[in-house]
């Protein structure tokens, strides 16, 4: 078996270790004994939908965004068809917020792909703290690090999770987050996946059943990985540290 | 006014003495009390200097220039004000000025040599105009605080622009700090190495500035140091590496580090290619203030920073080498220092996510540790608040480490059954309480 991973614009959206992803994916295919390749397109190349897996789409500056929205446009068609076929993208942060129709900032509005039925507004003040959220697709809670200007509206789709702790989506519906076919967008750094190995393992597993139809993922030893989680988890179970914090965070 | 001034100087101080017996830097604090009871005591004090004002600003090496600067001012026999602990937010800048006054309130200095956060420019500068900013680089840091670099840039000219007649030494070498200059309108200089060293292209490694703030082209780059810094140019818009005034060349990087600079062959007694820079920085600094630097070399020989930055200490048969990596610039260039080691060595890697650190550790991911995959590193053992992110961080570029989560424990252990070789690098909040456990350890094993 084999997964191609296409990087979009490592080069302008490379926001908080988004390569940690890529790396994420490509060793959880290694131990497995899949192959796994990863392609790092430019803004002027081409690109090739039918031979991608999966689609990782980073976050940039508010300036850099705006850069590569120019180039989206051109792609946007390909990109709709890849989604709408099952395709898998994991889109984090400014790429969740370009999967949208528009994300509004202070100086104008920037095009969105239209993939997904969202928009993106820019509010006063920034969302900025630990996140977890519970997810209907794992028992384990997904945890991260959410900080962004913008807040993201998904209508009727379905989100990721709910909020259990931190902002989410726009810091007031109490959720995080979208799914929408086989597109998953969240403003979950970490990166998002080495400490949610069941979410890397779904993006994973997503990607090889639209190709080789059903298939079971061989179990790995996850130990660091989900102690990395429940610390996260348990530090935020604390309600008095988490005050705590929030008074630090002011000062 | 002179009662408020010899109050808030007196009541500053006191604080000062008394959170330094409860075991803190106590510097931060004397700071805030002097503001409170005198809002005005910045300008008050900074007024009195008889010759020039610095501020160091800059992503990484604010400290390392902005002391050893002081020292090389002081060895031309001027009396100088310095925030030497590193306290560079405002009530840290404050503290500097109120601290070095007499009961009186009086400042009796020649030069004042202040490094601040980039952050704290816009609260600073309102109250301050130095003479001179030296900006020693802009990297991605600690993202949570800042936003993002275009966040920081865009304070930074602001401040800049509340202080127009404040001359500038930027690293000509950094396309950001270039254009950030141009911007302001403000007179700058620019210092620059302006020869290849490393062999290798310009690779993954460049995360900023890759591409062209004036017109968004990709940057060519002719060679190309680390991070974005090198000699760049852009192909669409013709921005490119401007004039150098303080051009490094004939380097060394090695067991110790050497250039030349205005026909002057400097040396010193470092590793880590970086402090190349740091220290061209402070001596360009100097010779833009009218200096003669004629002390300079001898100054560095006797220069120690004792601030955790490649300090050194040896308990029990151990070397030890403290250093501050709190970002992906720095943490890079410190596994290129540790790596000019060649012998057999242990590792510590203390990681916290405190404000000051960046709440945000997802920048570990963005440091090459795979750099550590060599035979030579004995082993890692990670501790701070985040090190189960740090093993994580760890195991996919296949290298296991053991968890301490205190440091002080994790030193010991090292020191019993180590290789006699132990590197520890920190991330910011723990450096001060890592340093304070060594020099302990160090005094107790005399």
């Amino acid at each position: 078996m084999k997964l191609t991973i296409g990087h979009l614009y490592p080069d302008l959206l490379n926001l908080y270790g988004d390569r940690g992803n890529i790396q994420c994916m490509m060793k959880r295919c290694q131990w497995r004994g899949i192959e796994a390749e990863t392609i790092a397109y430019r803004l002027e190349d081409p690109i090739d939908f039918e031979k991608l897996d999966i689609i990782l789409l980073g976050g940039g500056s508010d300036r850099e965004q705006m850069l590569v929205c120019e180039r989206l446009k051109e792609i946007r068609k390909d990109f709709k068809e890849y989604v709408e076929k099952g395709g898998v993208v994991l889109a984090i942060c400014g790429g969740y917020q370009l999967l949208g129709k528009f994300y509004e900032t202070k100086d104008g509005k920037i095009e969105g792909l239209d993939l997904v039925d969202l928009y993106t507004v820019q509010k006063k003040g920034r969302l900025i703290r630990n996140i977890i959220i519970q997810s209907d697709l794992f028992e384990r809670p997904i945890v991260g690090f959410e900080n962004h200007g913008g807040r993201t509206y998904i209508n009727d789709n379905k989100p990721l999770g709910k909020v259990i702790y931190g902002k989410g989506n726009d810091g007031k519906s109490g959720y995080e987050g979208v799914i929408y076919k086989n597109v998953i967008g969240t403003y979950l750094h970490g990166p998002v996946l080495p400490k949610n190995p069941q979410l890397c393992d779904y993006v994973l597993k997503k990607a090889l059943e639209r190709k080789y139809g059903s298939v079971e993922l061989l179990p790995l030893d996850d130990t660091q990985e989900n102690e990395a989680n429940d610390y996260i988890v348990k530090r935020h179970q604390d309600k008095k540290e988490n005050i705590k914090e929030e008074i630090l965070r002011r000062i | 006014m002179k009662l408020r001034r010899v109050l808030a100087v007196r009541a500053a101080k006191l604080v000062g003495k008394i959170s330094r017996k409860m075991g803190k830097q106590g510097v931060t604090w004397a700071g805030l009390v002097a503001r409170i009871i005198y809002p005005d005591i910045l300008q008050d004090l900074a007024g009195q200097l008889r010759g020039k004002s610095f501020i160091v600003c800059g992503t990484n090496g604010k400290t390392t220039t902005n002391n050893l600067l002081c020292s090389a001012i002081e060895a031309e026999g001027k009396k100088i004000i310095c925030n030497r602990t590193g306290s560079n937010m405002q009530n840290g800048v404050v503290a500097a000025f109120v601290l070095a006054a007499d009961n009186q309130g009086k400042i009796d200095a020649d030069y004042a040599c202040i490094e601040i956060d980039e952050a704290s420019t816009l609260k600073v500068l309102p109250r301050f105009k130095p003479d001179f900013m030296v900006l020693t680089n802009l990297f991605r840091d600690q993202l949570d605080r800042y936003g993002e670099i275009d966040i920081t840039m865009d304070i930074l000219k602001k401040a800049i622009k509340m202080a127009p007649d404040m001359t500038l030494l930027i690293n000509g070498d950094d396309s950001l700090s270039v254009t950030l200059a141009m911007e302001t309108g403000n007179k700058y200089y620019t210092y620059g190495i302006s020869e290849k060293v490393f062999d290798g292209d310009e690779n993954s490694e460049i995360r900023e500035g890759r591409f062209c703030k004036r017109c968004g082209a990709k940057m060519k780059y002719h060679f190309y140091h680390y991070s974005q810094l090198g000699d760049y140019e852009c192909p669409n818009c013709g921005f490119k590496r401007p004039k150098i005034d303080f051009d490094a060349s004939h380097i060394f990087v090695g067991d110790h580090l050497g250039f030349e600079v205005e026909g002057r062959r400097i040396e010193a007694n470092y590793r880590g290619f970086y402090n190349i820079y740091n220290i061209l920085t402070a001596y360009s600094a100097g010779r833009v203030a009218g200096l003669a630097m004629d002390h300079f070399q001898d100054t560095l020989k006797h220069f120690n920073p004792e601030n955790g930055r490649m300090e050194h200490f040896f308990i029990d048969g151990t070397k030890i080498e403290l250093n501050l990596a709190k970002n992906p610039a720095g943490f890079n260039q410190n596994i290129a220092a540790v790596m000019e080691d060649k012998t057999p060595k242990d590792i510590i890697i203390l990681i916290n996510d405190r404000f000051q650190d960046g709440e945000d550790v997802s920048w570990l991911w963005d440091v090459d540790f795979d750099r550590f995959q060599d035979e030579s590193i004995r082993s890692i053992t990670v501790s701070g608040i985040r090190c189960l992110d740090m093993r994580l961080r760890l195991k996919y570029v296949d290298i296991p480490s053991k968890v301490e989560r205190n440091v002080a424990d994790a030193i010991r252990e090292r020191i019993k059954n180590g290789v006699g070789n132990l590197y520890v690098l920190v991330n910011y909040t723990g450096l001060y309480s890592t340093r304070n456990t060594l020099k302990k350890m160090e005094e107790e094993s005399r």
